[in-house]
């Protein structure tokens, strides 16, 4: 195990940020924190990299305990949300910093950024200030600089939180890359689910300070733990016991059968993904998913009466 | 067009009433009989002493107050000290409070019979009627300028840049000279001005414990009072003239300050 937090328990006056929180990360893994604003996932990351002490419980880093170990000491890069570049420093310097406060020599730094730069895809852009650089370009510098020191573990807060979609995208894939031609063990902390599922070949779901599910992201979605995690991520009905995700809910024209009579109340197209607002008979709402060609095909319209078919549901014992 | 003109009269109007008129005079007065009589007033001997001694305080004041200013403004805003909402409010006593009274506080203490007093001068320590009383007088006076200026920059830039320092290996001492000190540099240099001309000018608290000897404990403020209560009215102007002359030189840092800091 790369990193390991053991019963780990932080408060902020009255407010029990992680409540008894354990995890275990493996080496090389990409690991992804996923949970709604106030669920700990952030609080969890500030504890494995040393920025908070918590109030009880362990950290292991590299099988070390580090729980009391200074932030400085823990081989840790850490990514912060708003990126904390060094305002008053250029890109070459924010890159240099952690070698240069080591004292390595001076041409091994200049060769160490240079071959950062190129990795995060700055070429040029050295002798910049961070004010100079968009949004994304300052989050590929303190990428390089938490790399430069090349630490065993990479912890990145919300990464992509403050970027446009597109750039966002194009930041995951390099994300992606980067970590298969590294292996070096990350962390990341996000809210948002199709990024954790994109990304990660672990998803630790985190809720009001408990760890709700630990899984791969196939398994997350097909398998949830519980009503939280299947409604967290992924779109999901609620039909009184069951739930259903959308787009496991078949329409017809086709009366015969295990069927349920709806209205069409309202036709949504998303390019690829059509949304249809039905109205069951029993006066439930629903929302299903269709491709575009299976809205086509149906001709749908709306106040149209069709027909529901579940394909596929779940029920939870102990329910919320 | 009336109204912003109306307010550019009234408020240059203002400045001229309350704040041009008097320094001009002042001005006037001093060079009134030509360069003569202003040079022979400020190169007599006492008066010599006394800017010497007043650049001697402030010289002293100053870094005191700047390391104090640097050290009290991290302490409030960086480390969650339980009274450290008391010291803040505290910091501020010599902005409210008369100079008259910190001199009183001080004459009560060092004096004779005070706390401290009389323990210092059973070891052979003068303080008050002495250098030290008037650098401790003119400290407290000046004391808030640092920290009120740094405070609220090391608020708006946060702890995220110093947490990024410590993740990448950096000591506390190491983060403070690379990331903090430089973030808060223009914020400090300002308070350094703003200390210096509180300290130049420092009269009530000062004249108070200093007992105002000529050629010996008295500062350049002093000096004035005391030249125009004797009727020597060119040697009061003149000295006046160069309290101004270094006030207004302190300004001009500010403005050099302030460009700079625009500029970074």
């Amino acid at each position: 195990m790369a990193i390991e937090a053991r019963n780990v328990t932080k408060r902020f006056g009255d407010f029990v940020a992680l409540d008894d929180v354990s995890i275990a990360v493996e080496s090389g893994s990409l690991t992804a924190l996923l949970g709604p604003s106030g669920s700990g996932k952030s609080t969890l990351l500030r504890v494995i990299a040393g920025l908070e002490v918590p109030d009880a419980g362990e950290v292991f880093i590299s099988g070390k305990e580090a729980t009391a170990l200074a932030p400085q000491k823990r081989g840790v890069g850490f990514v912060f949300q708003h990126y904390a570049p060094f305002t008053h420093m250029t890109v070459f310097d924010n890159i240099a910093f952690g070698l240069t406060i080591r004292r390595r020599p001076k041409t091994e730094v200049r060769a160490r950024v240079q071959e950062l730069i190129d990795l995060v895809q700055l070429p040029g852009l050295g002798e910049r200030y961070p004010s100079q650089l968009s949004g994304g370009q300052r989050q590929r510098m303190a990428l390089a600089r938490a790399l430069a020191a090349e630490p065993e573990v990479l912890l990145l807060d919300e990464p992509f939180g403050a970027l446009d979609a597109r750039v966002r995208k194009e930041l995951r894939e390099w994300l992606l890359r980067l970590h298969d031609e590294m292996h070096v063990t990350t962390i990341f902390v996000t809210h948002d689910q199709e990024e954790a599922l994109e990304l990660a070949d672990t998803v630790v779901v985190m809720n009001a300070g408990h760890v709700e599910q630990v899984a791969p992201p196939r398994e997350l979605y097909d398998n949830p733990a519980n009503p939280f995690v299947m409604s967290f991520v992924g779109p999901v009905n609620r039909l009184g016991d069951a739930w259903v995700r959308p787009h496991d809910i078949e329409i017809t024209h086709d009366p015969n059968g295990p069927a349920r009579e709806a209205q069409v109340e309202r036709i949504v197209r998303l390019g690829f993904e059509v949304r249809v607002d039905v109205v069951r008979d029993d006066g439930e709402r629903l929302y299903v998913q269709l491709t575009r060609n299976e809205a086509e095909e149906l001709e749908l319209a709306p106040g149209d009466i069709v027909h529901l078919r579940t394909r596929r549901e779940r029920v939870f014992s102990a329910s919320v | 067009m009336t109204a912003r003109r109306g307010i550019r009269v009234f408020s240059l109007g203002y400045l001229a009433v309350i704040l041009v008129a008097p320094v001009g005079l002042i001005f006037w007065r001093a060079f009134e009989h030509g360069l003569h009589p202003f040079w022979a007033a400020i190169s007599n001997p006492i008066a010599v002493h006394a800017l010497k001694l007043t650049v001697e305080i402030t010289l002293i004041a100053v870094p005191a107050n700047t390391i104090f200013g640097i050290l009290c403004a991290l302490a409030i805003v960086r480390h969650r000290i339980p009274g450290m909402g008391l010291v803040n409010a505290f910091v501020d006593l010599p902005l409210a409070l008369s100079p008259v009274v910190v001199g009183l506080a001080l004459y009560l203490l060092y004096g004779r019979e005070g706390w401290f007093g009389h323990w210092l001068l059973g070891h052979g320590i003068q303080v008050l009627f002495a250098l030290p009383a008037m650098v401790l007088a003119t400290t407290f006076v000046s004391l808030p300028f640092v920290v009120r200026e740094v405070v609220p920059v090391l608020r708006e830039i946060g702890t995220q840049q110093e947490e990024a320092a410590a993740t990448l290996g950096a000591s506390a001492l190491t983060t403070f000279r690379r990331i903090t000190l430089p973030a808060i540099r223009w914020a400090v240099a300002y308070g350094v001005v703003l200390t210096t001309a509180r300290s130049l000018g420092e009269f009530g608290a000062v004249s108070i414990v200093s007992g105002g000897i000529a050629g010996r404990t008295q500062t350049l403020t002093q000096y004035v009072q005391a030249s125009y209560e004797n009727f020597d009215q060119t040697g009061a102007y003149a000295a006046s003239v160069l309290l101004a002359a270094l006030a207004i030189t302190t300004l001009l840092a500010m403005t050099v300050v302030r460009r700079g800091n625009r500029s970074a």
